[in-house]
């Protein structure tokens, strides 16, 4: 999120759910929607169907949503900053810019509109593989809109360039005026149920709660007085992408890991699984024996979110309840608990009655949740920022002014990503989900049915590359990169593009992530998923 | 609140204020005047397909179906009028003696209705009720208005039932022809799986070119289920096993994508046997996908931890809370006292809810001391 975070001064959804259907122009862009947010692609095709809303869809693969589309926009993998740049070009030179927003809602626009100037449509074309023509079309669409809406997700993130890719949409947005406003936005589509109130409850190395800066000692006095603690550390902590190097380096000793499952989930596992033995001391915490929680000193049995009370907070910055309707097996307990435990035992008493006490709590030194109760939310979510309990919510960021004062033009040069296809390597991967399963399986890989669904990984690919390297439907055959190997079913299918192959990373016994890269998007630290170079080796 | 001269319709002698664009059902629905609905799906367009919703409007030549009539000033309306209630009466009856409705409203003659449930039996491959017995708009709509399925003879069923895939089952032999399931799968969903086939009493719900779900577009949501009032689209797993009856339902937000689907979870002995999404609530009104409908098994896996582990010699042992406690809380000490609070690494989660996302984030920084806490969804 550092990009939108960079552009606007915060980094989640501008808009809601509910309001894309007030667009007449839909761009979607690395969301393979109807898959990854089933529930969200069928409100953007509602609103295609019956209130005329186009839809532009820019992916690698032919997904499902470009049924729907107006225009496909085919980019060669890890170009994205390239053909954004390109609609812009045209957008500029057609005239189809919002002057006046840019006037008086932003900043940097002159120097923004230089870096433009050589991403001409042909050049564009060249880098991208789309043609020029869509391109000029495309870009004539989108700024010819009342109000557009960008929808996006991992597929732009999830690159060494990726916080260049989401400041460039957020270039895109603010060029043509499309922010603050119903129907318009910048909207990024979070995968997992609660990424959002991870980040917004401090799950970052750099941030306290509602994105409190760690380094900024006023912030650091005013927690310790909160939390009657002296000597928090201003240092900005370390990224999970930096932890693992620093455990393989055997600087990080101890590591405390909760519901998560790096072991199937991050790039270069084979790194990651030296790393996590070279700790002195692993303690996981899960609902299951995770691969991950195989290799803890100690694993911690942990309820699910079906037999606790709490909150999640959506994409769209909703607040929403959980609540208990089962018990959970005998001993296991509330991830809550047995860290306050942990806390206590450690001589640092952490003791709440329920949830609920530590809501009100979190209340307290959390500005945009200061006026959020469990009362208000009882029946309906409602959005941060949410100041006092008088405040509605706030459905639309950035209506007045930005959270940062102006909204921030960034030129952008495209970069290649770090991994080119080549005579050794000559296919490029693309890593993803699929409908049926989710994350590293450990919840859906429990239900027969979505098993029977989506039962083993695969590579996705297109026909004349069958062909031209001998493989066949349902065969098996070894997949290889630079950094691992794993044996998978062929899939030949029209979803895949010549040159470019997919295989979902949800399966640990054919974990597409022994392939990937670890480079890293230097500010938001985020691997490179989406692009690495890899060979189709001999049959298996 | 109400202008002057703002409009209004008669409904049963009293008279109530409209907006333009009302139909006569929004109208009476807002005022708590019940009119029985089946084929009606809100958020879809109007199909007036079933009639049961039929109202006497004066004035008019025939009863008009009030879901798909527009509420025009001054009209005056009966809901409940003996002209409506025969002909909702003729339409039940209908509906009951065409297929195998066997919730014991078919008959009272026990000659016919044993043959009846036999033949039940033979379609089915059970002997029992109906699956939705006791939840289900037609056999509601029966007691309601004391009609059975004797009046007209039976009509054969035609088409076996579709049980081939692992989500939903597809019962043609208890399918009204209502079409709520054909606009929630192309106007609410938009999967344009599933549409009317064949003509007449031929007429069939179809996949694709009349093939089983999982050959066809479909993607499981299960928003078909949801939408249909009978037993004609039942959730597999449960059909038969369990009953409306027996489970309580308790609201709560999905745990798979960020959407944040609201739904129920329907609990039965503990367990949760069911999902569905709420209805007239954001974000989803009602909505799912397959992961959320139908991914509730890892709830209740045998497979679930239920004690804590320390690894000893390289095993796994069972430990009580006690100790495994005292050993993280130990362990964790020595290596923040001798290593420095930078040696100690967390990762939160992002599918654990906000509060134990806080307390994890405190205890990084407030008890280790560091922040090096992360999650490992950076998006
Ligand atoms: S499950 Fe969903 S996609 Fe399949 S037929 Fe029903 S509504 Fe359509
Ligand atoms: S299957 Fe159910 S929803 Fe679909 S037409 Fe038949 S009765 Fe109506
Ligand atoms: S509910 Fe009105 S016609 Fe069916």
């Amino acid at each position: 999120m550092a990009g939108l975070a960079a552009a606007f001064g915060s980094g989640a959804m501008t808009n809601t759910i509910a309001d894309i259907q007030a667009a007449d122009v839909i761009l979607i862009t690395g969301s393979n929607t109807s898959e990854n947010h089933p529930v969200i692609s069928s409100i953007i095709k509602r609103a295609i169907k019956f209130k005329g809303a186009k839809l532009i869809v820019v992916d690698p693969r032919r997904i499902k949503m470009t049924d729907h589309a107006d225009y496909w926009l085919r980019p060669n993998l890890g170009t994205d900053t390239a053909w954004i740049n390109g609609l812009m070009h045209v957008i500029v030179k057609e005239n189809l810019h919002d002057q006046t927003f840019i006037e008086n809602r932003t900043e940097g626009f002159e120097d923004f509109k230089k870096s433009l100037e050589k991403y001409t449509p042909e050049f564009v074309e060249g880098i991208t593989g789309i043609g020029a023509k869509k391109i000029v079309s495309a870009a004539r669409l989108f700024g010819n809109a009342k109000v557009a809406s960008i929808v996006y997700c991992m597929g732009i993130t999830q690159h060494t360039s990726g916080t260049d890719n989401v400041k460039a949409l957020a270039n895109l947005s603010m060029l043509c005026g499309y922010l603050g406003v119903p129907g318009g936005g910048v909207n990024p589509l979070r995968g997992q149920n609660n990424v959002q109130g991870a980040c917004d409850m401090g799950g970052l190395p750099n941030v306290y709660t509602a994105y409190q800066q760690v380094a900024d000692p006023a912030v650091a006095r005013k927690m310790e007085k909160a939390w009657k603690v002296k000597g928090l550390s201003t240092k900005v902590g370390l990224k999970v992408t930096e932890m693992i190097p620093k455990a393989h380096a055997g600087q990080l000793k101890g590591m405390y890991i909760v519901g998560e499952n790096p072991l199937v989930s991050d790039a270069d596992l084979n790194h990651v699984e030296e790393s996590l033995k070279n700790l002195d001391f692993l303690v996981v915490q899960d609902i299951f024996l995770t691969e991950t929680a195989k290799m803890a000193d100690v694993v911690l049995p942990s309820l699910c979110f079906a037999e606790k009370d709490g909150t999640f907070s959506n994409t769209e910055r909703r607040v929403q309840r959980i609540r208990k309707a089962v018990d959970g097996p005998e001993q296991a307990k509330e991830d809550w608990w047995i860290a306050s435990q942990i806390g206590t035992r450690m001589g640092f008493p952490m003791e709440y009655g329920n949830s609920e006490a530590i809501f009100e709590e979190i209340r307290r030194v959390t500005p945009s949740y200061a006026g959020l109760t469990y009362g208000r939310i009882e029946q309906t979510g409602l959005h941060w920022p949410c100041p006092t309990e008088k405040h509605p919510g706030t459905p639309i960021l950035h209506g007045q002014q930005f959270t940062r004062g102006k909204g921030l033009f960034h030129p952008l040069e495209w970069i290649p990503p770090a991994e080119q296809a080549d005579n050794d390597y000559p296919l490029l991967l693309t890593t993803g989900r699929v409908l049926y399963q989710y994350h590293t399986g450990t919840m859906t890989m429990k239900s027969e049915g979505l098993n029977e669904r989506a039962p083993e990984s695969f590579v996705e690919i297109s026909r004349a590359d069958a062909d031209k390297f001998g493989v066949k439907h349902d065969q098996m055959v070894t997949i290889a990169s630079r950094r691992g190997e794993i044996q998978v079913k062929v899939k030949v299918s029209s979803m895949a593009v010549e040159g470019t192959v997919f295989i979902p990373f949800h399966f640990a016994k054919a974990a597409a992530n022994r392939l990937t890269n670890a480079k890293l998007d230097p500010l938001s630290g985020i691997p490179e998923f989406k692009v690495c170079a890899v060979k189709i080796k001999d049959a298996a | 609140m109400t202008k002057s001269e703002q409009a209004t319709i008669t409904i049963n002698g009293n008279s109530y204020p409209f907006h333009n664009g009302n139909t006569i059902l929004d109208v009476a629905r807002d005022n708590q005047i019940e009119i029985p609905t089946l084929c009606h799906l809100k958020s879809a367009t109007p199909t007036g397909a079933c009639r049961i919703c039929v109202v006497e409007v004066k004035g008019a030549r025939t009863l008009l179906a009030s879901c798909a009539t527009p509420a025009v000033r001054d009209m005056v309306v009966q809901t409940e009028s003996a002209k409506v209630v025969e002909a909702r009466k003729q339409i039940l009856q209908l509906m009951l003696s065409s297929g195998n409705h066997n919730c014991a409203v078919r008959g009272s003659d026990d000659l016919e209705w044993t043959a009846f449930q036999l033949k039940v039996q033979d379609d089915d491959a059970s002997g029992q009720l109906c699956p939705v017995w006791g939840d289900c708009r037609l056999q509601d709509l029966a007691y309601r208005y004391q009609v059975s399925g004797e009046r007209f003879p039976a009509t054969p069923s035609r088409y076996p039932i579709e049980n081939v895939n692992p989500f939903i089952v597809r019962d043609f032999s208890r399918c009204i022809q209502c079409g709520r399931c054909v606009q929630a799968c192309n106007d609410v969903q938009v999967n344009n799986a599933i549409n009317f086939g064949y003509r007449g009493p031929e007429s069939k719900i179809i996949a694709a070119t009349d093939r089983p779900l999982k050959d066809s577009d479909c993607v499981f949501c299960g928003e078909c289920v949801q939408a249909c009032p009978v037993g004609a689209l039942v959730e597999k797993n449960i059909r038969y096993d369990v009953r409306p009856w027996q489970t309580e339902p308790v609201r709560t937000t999905c745990t798979y994508c960020g959407v944040g689907c609201q739904i129920y979870l329907h609990v039965r002995d503990n367990q949760v046997v069911k999902v569905t999404g709420v209805e007239d609530a954001p974000p989803n009104y009602a909505s799912l996908c397959v992961k959320g409908r139908f991914g509730h098994d890892f709830i209740g896996s045998p497979q679930r931890l239920d004690k804590p582990l320390i690894k000893e010699n390289g095993k796994h042992r069972e430990a009580s809370w006690d100790q495994a406690l005292d050993l993280v809380a130990d362990r964790f000490k020595s290596i923040r006292d001798s290593n420095g609070p930078d040696s100690i690494g967390v990762l939160t989660s992002a599918r654990i809810s906000n509060e134990e996302n806080y307390i994890i984030q405190k205890f990084a920084r407030a008890v280790l001391k560091t922040n090096s806490i992360d999650h490992c969804a950076r998006l």
